[in-house]
């Protein structure tokens, strides 16, 4: 029927992406699996325990309370960083000499390597020797991040903004630049107020970069490790232990394989679920 | 010239099992320009691919000189394109993209360089050579990319709307220029376009394209004064070509049961019964304070615009819109009703199936 | 409404302009009556587009005034010069209905939503857009948006002026008949002062009563659609307008009689005297020239058929003069003589019609 003859070659030329996205993503994610059904013992003996692990995890308090300690942390970061960047956004300037310039002040966050960005602030937030920390308490403020969870939240939270509200900046600007000069010309003559110029012209043309942000903030801080880990190290206690330091703890501290594999499949499921929720609300009344 | 230029032969393309272009025999004129004249989507760049052989028809040949390439891949053919966007290579100058398609050919730098000269002194693009495409005009850039195409010294090019995106007047400095550049080259021309006046300046051969179907080939006057079917007729619409039903009876067409004509003596040998009259809009004249023509008509005007030089004027006559077009200025007042004289010695008349049945002029 | 008037009015986009070319818009002064429709037109770089930014407001003028009636505007902001303006591409406001559209310029303003509603049907029906008014303006096809843009354009009933810059660029050949009728008939039904921006020679002649022909930053011309037509100011209106333009063939002058080629040429105006060392040409449109037994001999070199009449260009002397010739009219034999009707026949002194002054 099809004019076009399907060239069979092509198959080979997929090969190797076919090769490896089966070693960097099934693979691994079928060892996962695996595990979490497993129970191990030093020797590489393993008994199928079923569902054993996700029953437990589901029930623990442990994890109810790191999964609520992570829903909040997103939900703090997604609430701060969003507005706040496309606020940066609406003030920088469009064209000349500062737009590069602001552009490159907002790019440097990101290209501080996270593990460096955790390190920076853990000696910024040091009660006593660090400029931020031993300022604060000068100031009379009872600040220390490695006693207080309040502290300890505070810098945490202080950090991702700082970290990531330029990637919400980047995204947005690049949404407003994509702006025809005469939505601006035309809403002047319409006699719109610059709120109506915001909610009407500037916010939904930048729908679709601000769902990219969002999509991509909410993935990132709630998989966040790396700058939590090397700040607080999930401490005090575990008042920061947010989903990802608790699931290194188990897998890695306890060596629990099987409920550590267990807990990553749910921890993957719930990413999943909620970015589709997130897609699903944001694109619901996209004109086809 | 007894030598042929390109064929399509019985040529078919479906895609997912929708019929894309309707089965073609067409033997495009091995001079000057084959046009494809048709509305948008109508198929003019699907036949074009074909022809260039960037898609493979599902049935059917392709013949080029001769020789059967359906199967000879694109780069094989020496085919050259020119696309309505200004394609050129942004980070080359005007001579280095000319030059271009020698490059991929290993011409000599000596050869490139008598080439390119000659082509750019064509084209007066001499002056710019140094240029980059960003700092020319729109019809700068796009002689540049006509330049690229005519370089190669291709047998087969094929220019798509390549006027379209021009201000007017460059465009029609470009379209009187064209003709001139292909007069002495030994390579056949296919130009899409959607503008009948576009077609008919430009001459040569005319295929009519509707819907995917070519619905006639012909010398490009022959296909404007003879067309075969009403699509052929309405092809050349601009404005657009009256078409009214009318019936014959006995030796007389009527309209609308109001007004009567005899019919001229080649059509007098027509059944009787019910036909479609097709008039141009400058068949049909205002008649000026109560003078009356051979055949006179009432309208009311719905739209009069005038020109400077012409006055086009749409009239409601038995429920379907006339035009009329005609010389100098004549100011009517919307609303009102007007006479107009229709010249029917130059009328066509088409069957209830849309096959053209006769002109008053056979 | 407003009559609109530009006085000595320039523009440049450089901040210190020196040279002549560094005017986008050279000196000019520019009226449009109360209720007239305009139409600005040339090709593009000419000026036509900062004109109508300045006088929108989008734009401040290096040098001059901008005058609705009797009022100097030149400091007020776009929004408060009470005008409409439909631009090139649709400008939808993607989040709201086709009614909401429609409507937002009224709001914007506090008119009451029954005076909102009267108005918003009565555009809606004039554009065909009834039933698409409570449909997201983002679902519809560039044709449907830029109905939206030109309905917001005329949905207020109060202003100054309407400007149209370029608005049918994004329409089907089809459609644009259409609208463009209507739009000269809301014209004729409302009596608002209309601007109308294009490139379109097509567009400009049968819309406006005025048209505006600018080449360069310069006006060339103002007058009506025939005025333009029959009596080109400049060479450049000649050329410009009509298809094909103007033959313009160089000339001489002696002995009050203008020639081309050693051949006496009759004017319309007969020239008296012409100034010294300028350059004389001898303009007449492919219109008023027609083959005659005695006149200019010329040989045919090409005939173009386009259709309803042929463009047949001839030469004499090394230069081409194109006439038109009707459908059934019969062509001479290779050589033949022309005629210039005297009544449509210019004579140009530096490229400005004999008697016109540069301005």
């Amino acid at each position: 029927m099809s004019g076009r003859t399907p060239n069979q070659k092509a198959w080979w030329l997929v090969l190797p992406v076919v090769v490896l996205v089966a070693f960097n993503a099934v693979i691994p994610l079928m060892t996962v699996v695996n595990y979490s059904v497993q129970e191990t013992f030093g020797d590489n003996q393993f008994f199928f325990e079923g569902v054993t692990w996700f029953e437990q995890i589901l029930h623990s308090s442990r994890f109810h309370e790191a999964l609520q300690r992570q829903l909040l942390f997103t939900a703090i970061v997604l609430a701060i960083e969003l507005p706040l960047g496309v606020a940066i956004a609406l003030a920088m300037p469009r064209r000349g000499a500062w737009a590069s310039v602001c552009l490159v002040l907002m790019a440097m966050p990101l290209l501080i390597p996270w593990n460096v960005v955790g390190a920076m602030w853990n000696i910024l937030a040091l009660p006593d020797i660090g400029l931020l920390g031993h300022s604060l308490n000068a100031m009379g403020f009872d600040y220390n991040f490695t006693r207080q969870p309040l502290s300890a939240w505070l810098t945490l939270i202080t950090m991702d903004v700082w970290h990531w509200t330029s990637l919400v900046v980047l995204l947005a600007y690049a949404g407003l630049s994509a702006i025809p000069n005469a939505f601006y010309q035309a809403a002047r003559i319409d006699g719109a107020s610059g709120w109506a110029v915001f909610c009407f012209i500037q916010l939904p043309k930048m729908k679709r970069v601000l769902m990219i942000a969002v999509l991509l903030r909410f993935m990132d801080s709630f998989m966040i490790y790396t700058e939590a880990i090397v700040l607080t190290g999930g401490g005090p206690g575990n008042a920061t232990s947010l989903l990802s330091i608790d699931l290194v703890k188990i897998a890695l501290g306890q060596f629990d394989l099987g409920p550590a594999a267990a807990m990553s499949l749910i921890y993957f499921l719930i990413i999943l679920l909620l970015s589709w929720v997130f897609y699903t609300v944001m694109t619901r009344d996209e004109p086809q | 010239m007894t030598r042929s230029g390109l064929e399509l032969r019985g040529v078919e393309l479906r895609v997912d099992g929708q019929v894309h272009i309707h089965r073609t025999d067409v033997a495009l004129a091995p001079q000057g320009f084959n046009i494809l004249l048709g509305p948008t989507l109508a198929g003019k760049t699907t036949l074009m691919r074909l022809m260039a052989g960037l898609l493979k028809p599902t049935a059917g040949e392709v013949w080029f000189h001769g020789r059967n390439v359906t199967a000879v891949p694109v780069r094989a053919r020496g085919v050259a394109m020119v696309y309505q966007q200004f394609i050129n290579y942004g980070h080359q100058s005007v001579y280095e993209n000319i030059a271009s398609p020698l490059r991929v050919a290993r011409a000599s730098r000596a050869e490139i360089k008598a080439r390119v000269g000659r082509i750019a002194e064509l084209l007066q693009l001499s002056p710019l050579l140094d240029r980059r495409p960003a700092e020319l005009s729109g019809g700068q850039q796009q002689r540049t990319a006509l330049a690229r195409a005519l370089v190669k010294d291709a047998g087969l090019v094929l220019l798509d709307e390549p006027l379209a995106n021009l201000d007017y007047k460059l465009r029609e400095a470009l379209r009187d220029e064209l003709p001139r550049l292909f007069a002495d080259r030994d390579c056949t021309v296919v130009y899409a376009t959607t503008e009948p006046g576009e077609a008919l300046l430009l001459g040569g051969h005319t295929a009519t394209v509707h819907e995917g179907r070519v619905t006639q080939f012909g010398a490009t006057s022959t296909v404007y004064r003879r067309p075969v079917d009403l699509l052929a007729a309405r092809a050349f619409s601009d404005p657009p070509m009256n078409s009214a039903p009318v019936v014959k009876r006995g030796g007389n067409f009527e309209l609308g049961g109001v007004t009567a004509w005899p019919a001229q003596r080649a059509l007098a040998g027509l059944a009787d019964g019910p036909y479609t009259v097709g008039l141009r809009p400058h068949r049909v004249q205002p008649l000026a304070g109560g003078a009356t023509g051979a055949v006179t008509v009432e309208g009311r005007v719905a739209i009069a615009e005038i020109s400077g030089s012409e006055s086009v004027v749409h009239f409601d006559l038995h429920g379907s819109t006339w035009v009329s077009q005609s010389h100098g200025v004549h100011a009517f007042d919307v609303g009102t009703m007007a006479a107009f004289s229709l010249d029917v010695s130059r009328a066509l008349y088409f069957a209830p199936d849309g096959r053209c049945v006769g002109s008053a002029e056979d | 409404m407003a009559r609109i008037g530009l006085k000595d009015l320039r523009h440049s986009y450089g901040p210190a302009p020196q040279a002549e070319s560094d005017w986008a818009l050279k000196r000019l002064d520019l009226s449009f009556a109360d209720g007239s429709a305009n139409a600005l037109l040339g090709p593009s770089g000419c000026g036509k587009t900062t004109l109508l930014n300045i006088i929108s407001g989008l734009l401040r003028p290096s040098e001059g005034s901008v005058w609705f009636d009797d009022r100097d505007v030149t400091a007020l902001p776009a929004d408060a010069r009470e005008i409409a303006q439909v631009f090139q591409f649709p400008v939808v406001y993607d989040t709201m209905s086709v009614y909401d559209n429609l409507a937002f310029p009224l709001r914007n303003r506090g008119v009451p939503a029954a005076a909102i509603d009267h108005r918003v049907r009565e555009i809606a029906a004039l554009l065909d857009l009834e039933d698409t008014l409570q449909r997201r303006a983002s679902g519809l096809t560039a044709d449907g948006k830029q109905k939206i843009s030109l309905g917001r354009g005329l949905v207020r009933s109060d202003v100054n002026v309407i400007m149209f810059d370029e608005p049918l660029t994004v329409i089907d050949p089809e459609l644009k008949w259409r609208l463009r009728s209507k739009l000269k008939e809301l014209h004729r039904r409302i009596g608002l002062t209309m601007i109308y921006v294009t490139h379109d020679q097509t567009e400009a002649l049968t819309f406006a009563d005025r048209v505006i022909v600018m080449n360069e930053g310069v006006v060339v011309q103002a007058g009506t659609p025939v005025e333009l037509f029959e009596r080109p100011q400049h060479t450049f209106v000649g050329h410009f307008i009509g298809s094909p333009g103007m033959n313009l063939l160089p000339a001489t002058f002696d002995g009050g009689v203008a020639r081309f080629a050693g051949h006496a040429v009759q004017m319309s105006v007969a020239p008296r005297a012409v100034p010294a060392n300028a350059q004389l040409q001898i303009g007449v449109r492919p219109e008023f020239v027609s083959f005659a037994d005695t006149g200019i001999p010329v040989s045919i070199v090409k005939v173009a058929d386009a259709g309803r009449f042929r463009v047949v260009e001839t030469r004499h002397a090394g230069f081409s003069i194109r006439l038109l010739v009707g459908e059934d009219a019969k062509l001479p034999s290779e050589r033949a003589c022309l005629r210039f009707d005297p009544s449509f026949t210019q004579l140009y002194v530096d490229g400005w019609r004999l008697g016109e002054q540069p301005r």
